[in-house]
């Protein structure tokens, strides 16, 4: 058995050999080698079983099939749910008909999307917003009116927006995953089908909070947050709590010395490493509740790491280089100069 | 006259109960099978007839049966998809209402061959006329000893049960079908797994069309190769068209495949011609999900050849020039039709029947839609055809299941044949409301290929 867990397969993405795991998915492999070659996802969440495949933004060309059989796949294949074979060759942003098709994709997102960044309160960690910066055009094609429905009331601690809603399905399997019961859905067909309850219901569970995290949009929002500010005005830190239902492990979300939201913690790819409970998420809103462990590493391409915090908390790299740290002053005075 | 396979009977009164079913040779097979043959024996004939399934796509029926995994202890189920529900497409309503055991026998013969103990027909919410006369003639065939345990001796035991969908067109399409029939949301599977893996409860499945089934029935009393001489090529045995449009005689119609398209349209045996003396302006061959054809294109292929009704000689010439034979809804389109409001029909159809699960469909579907009306009710630019032609193109092949090719195809040919009729519609826009564009060149001979 020892040999069989170790038989890796090779697949090559824009070029990049990696070798994974039988079973690993086109886009986990890509994941592993990171970089530009990554193909961005809004509907599948690695910590979510069976989530994925719907959006179509990670729509792939494979232009060998495997060592064995190398003929190409004859259409593009969604890569969150396309598992590797020996000797795959996979072509992302090297092939025109795939960045073709991911533009079509973002456009058909987008046109009915409300636009409302200004006021919506996920702008500035949106998906959508990334995506639309790296692949979508200026302009849009569409001149109708776009899609609008009912708000619908989801209790005190969820807010729905579903004009913005991309239909991701992950709120419905964090429900079915996580909690004993699920009382939201989707409902109706089509371009009508919204994420609703059936009777009106309110969502109201130990985990209900996770659909705020996991939504990729500002669908679903935190109803104690809302409107509070912008979160690039808001410095995270992570910091836990000896929770009894949850790991405890949070990112808090300060304004100055107040904390004004708590989410789980984020990987790199934008999703949550430890699910976490409500208790923590919308009940523990102060210091003295948590133990804080450093400040959240953002990235730096994000709006979010614009409130200039590295400049006052160089990272290790220019702490341990004297030649780095000049630099970083002489950067922080023509910074300072300008204001 | 053709010969007639699946409706040789059909004009014999009450054909629909199970004694006159009997009387006219029913049930033969059913008891060929249980008595003189083994499943192997069952697929290895219906593999040799050659026949390919009827609801579309067109894939041999014998090598879906063989792909069925048979792993041990794990029950395998036929599933008969009845949810008939492609505009231009009424055979399977047809047949089930007229001669119900046929279906009924063929999927006693057909689960027998696959090892099902456990079949069910999944009806389209609205024929609920039909789901009643199918239980009817379960609980006739179940008094009679060809139904439920042991039948006629032999230790075989088979339920059929009728399940009602909700009318949803995306549940004829296999998984979404499975998935309504276990009662969830009738949304469409990611494929790998296929149905013949991992289907209905997460057991092998077969999923086979109504006439498919039903076509199992002959080919069992003819036998495979027998079977297999009617017709051309690789399109073997009958196929019922439902004929519908402009023509003087519209109904269900059997046909052996290998029947000219242009005989099919005009001799008296079948359509009889295009009706008040009119010309033919185009036809949809195979159901709205087929690309249409303009009169040209449809009785002659590009080079020259007169088309058949086969999978493969409608299909000739790619989507540049040729069609698909698809589930066989003929849609005759006369002189006075407007190919931009037919093609936003289909279009508003498609809009309505997407699930909504994957993005480029359940948007892209809307905007064409959208699009379409626009220029329909004379307020297009000329730029909205290209954007047309954009918008299918990103939504076909890029979707999960074929419902979004299916919503582009019709659009994507609808401008390639007839784009000056879109143009005449942008650039005449108050004429385009009170006349209509008319037959145009489109039924004129064939400019000679120039190599």
């Amino acid at each position: 058995m020892a040999e069989a867990e170790d038989v890796k397969f090779k697949v090559t993405i824009d070029g990049i050999p990696v070798e994974v795991a039988p079973g690993t998915t086109i886009l986990n492999a890509a994941r592993q080698i990171g970089g530009d070659i990554v193909p961005p996802a809004m509907c599948y969440y690695s910590k979510l079983e069976g989530s994925g495949g719907k959006c179509r933004t990670c729509l792939v060309k494979v232009s060998k099939g495997s060592e064995k059989d190398p003929r190409p796949m004859p259409k593009l294949v969604a890569s969150c749910r396309t598992t590797v074979m020996d000797g795959m060759e996979v072509q992302n942003i090297t092939s025109p008909e795939v960045v073709e098709a991911r533009k079509g994709v973002v456009e058909i997102l987008l046109i009915n999307h409300p636009l409302d960044c200004p006021i919506c309160d996920q702008a500035g960690e949106c998906k959508l917003q990334d995506l639309g910066y790296e692949h979508g055009s200026a302009d849009t094609r569409y001149e109708f009116d776009r899609r609008t429905f009912e708000q619908i009331d989801l209790g005190d601690k969820i807010q729905l927006h579903m004009n913005r809603c991309i239909l991701c399905y992950r709120c419905v399997y964090v429900a079915n995953q996580l909690t004993d019961q699920r009382v939201h859905g989707i409902l109706g067909r089509g371009d009508h089908s919204e994420i609703s309850t059936y009777i009106e219901n309110i969502i109201d569970n130990d985990f209900s909070g996770n659909v705020i995290d996991v939504c990729p949009v500002g669908a679903l929002t935190d109803k104690t947050f809302r409107f509070k500010n912008r979160v690039w005005f808001t410095k995270p830190v992570d910091a836990h709590r000896d929770c009894p239902t949850c790991s405890g492990k949070v990112t808090l979300w300060y304004k100055g010395e107040e904390v004004i939201r708590v989410t789980a913690r984020k990987d790199e790819f934008g999703e949550v490493e430890e699910f976490i409970c409500n208790t923590c998420r919308f009940d523990q809103k102060k210091t003295s509740d948590w133990i804080l462990d450093e400040p959240t590493e953002i990235d730096p391409q994000s709006v979010i790491s614009a409130n200039h915090y590295e400049l006052f908390n160089p990272p290790k790299v220019v702490k341990e280089n004297p030649i780095l740290q000049q630099q970083n002053r002489e950067q922080l005075a023509r910074t300072e100069k300008l204001k | 006259m053709a010969r007639k396979l699946l409706l040789t009977h059909i004009d014999v009164p009450g054909i629909n109960t199970f004694e006159v079913y009997r009387q006219k040779g029913g049930y033969v097979a059913v008891e060929k099978v249980i008595k003189t043959m083994s499943p192997e024996d069952v697929v290895e004939e219906v593999k040799k007839s050659g026949l390919r399934g009827r609801g579309g796509a067109g894939f041999p029926t014998g090598m879906k049966w063989s792909f069925l995994a048979k792993p041990e202890g794990v029950p395998r189920y036929l599933v008969c998809n009845a949810d008939e529900s492609e505009p231009g497409t009424f055979k399977d309503r047809y047949l089930m209402t007229h001669i119900p055991h046929a279906l009924i026998e063929g999927m006693i013969v057909s689960s027998f061959a696959l090892g099902a103990n456990t079949s069910y027909i999944y009806v389209r919410g609205e024929m609920m006329p039909q789901i009643r006369i199918l239980e009817r003639a379960i609980a006739e065939a179940k008094e009679n000893g060809f139904l439920g345990k042991n039948i006629l001796g032999s230790g075989y035991d088979l339920e059929i049960y009728v399940q009602p969908g909700g009318g949803a067109y995306i549940c004829g399409e296999e998984t979404a079908l499975l998935e309504s029939l276990e009662g969830k949301r009738g949304n469409p599977r990611i494929k790998p797994p296929f149905p013949a893996i991992a289907g209905l409860y997460n057991c092998p499945t077969v999923v086979n069309n109504v006439e498919s089934i039903a076509a199992t029935v002959p080919i069992i009393n003819l036998g495979g190769e027998e079977y297999a001489t009617i017709g051309v090529e690789r399109s073997t045995g009958t196929k019922l068209i439902s004929a519908s449009g402009n023509i003087v005689k519209p109904g269900v119609y059997e046909i052996e495949l290998g029947l000219p398209v242009e005989e099919f349209i005009y001799s008296d045996e079948y359509c009889g011609g295009i009706a008040n003396g009119k010309r033919m302006k185009a036809v949809v061959a195979g159901g709205s999900s087929v690309p249409i054809l303009p009169a040209n294109l449809i009785l002659k292929t590009a080079a020259g050849n007169s088309r058949l009704m086969t999978y493969e000689s409608l299909s000739d010439g790619g989507f540049q020039t040729g069609t698909m034979l698809g589930s066989g809804g003929f849609i005759v389109f006369d002189e006075d039709q407007c190919v931009v409001r037919n093609t936003w029909n289909f279009a508003r159809f498609y809009h309505h029947e997407s699930c909504g699960q994957c993005s480029p469909c359940r948007e892209g579907t809307g905007w064409m839609e959208k699009v379409l009306h626009k220029i329909e009710s004379g307020h297009g630019s000329m730029s909205d055809i290209d954007l047309l032609w954009d918008v299918q193109r990103k939504i076909e092949g890029n979707t999960i299941c074929p419902l979004g090719d299916a919503a582009a195809w019709p659009v994507a040919a609808a401008i390639r044949h007839f784009r000056d009729e879109f143009e005449w519609h942008i650039l005449h826009p108050e004429e385009s409301q009170t006349r209509n564009y008319g037959l145009a060149h489109y039924a004129d001979p064939l400019q000679p290929i120039v190599s």
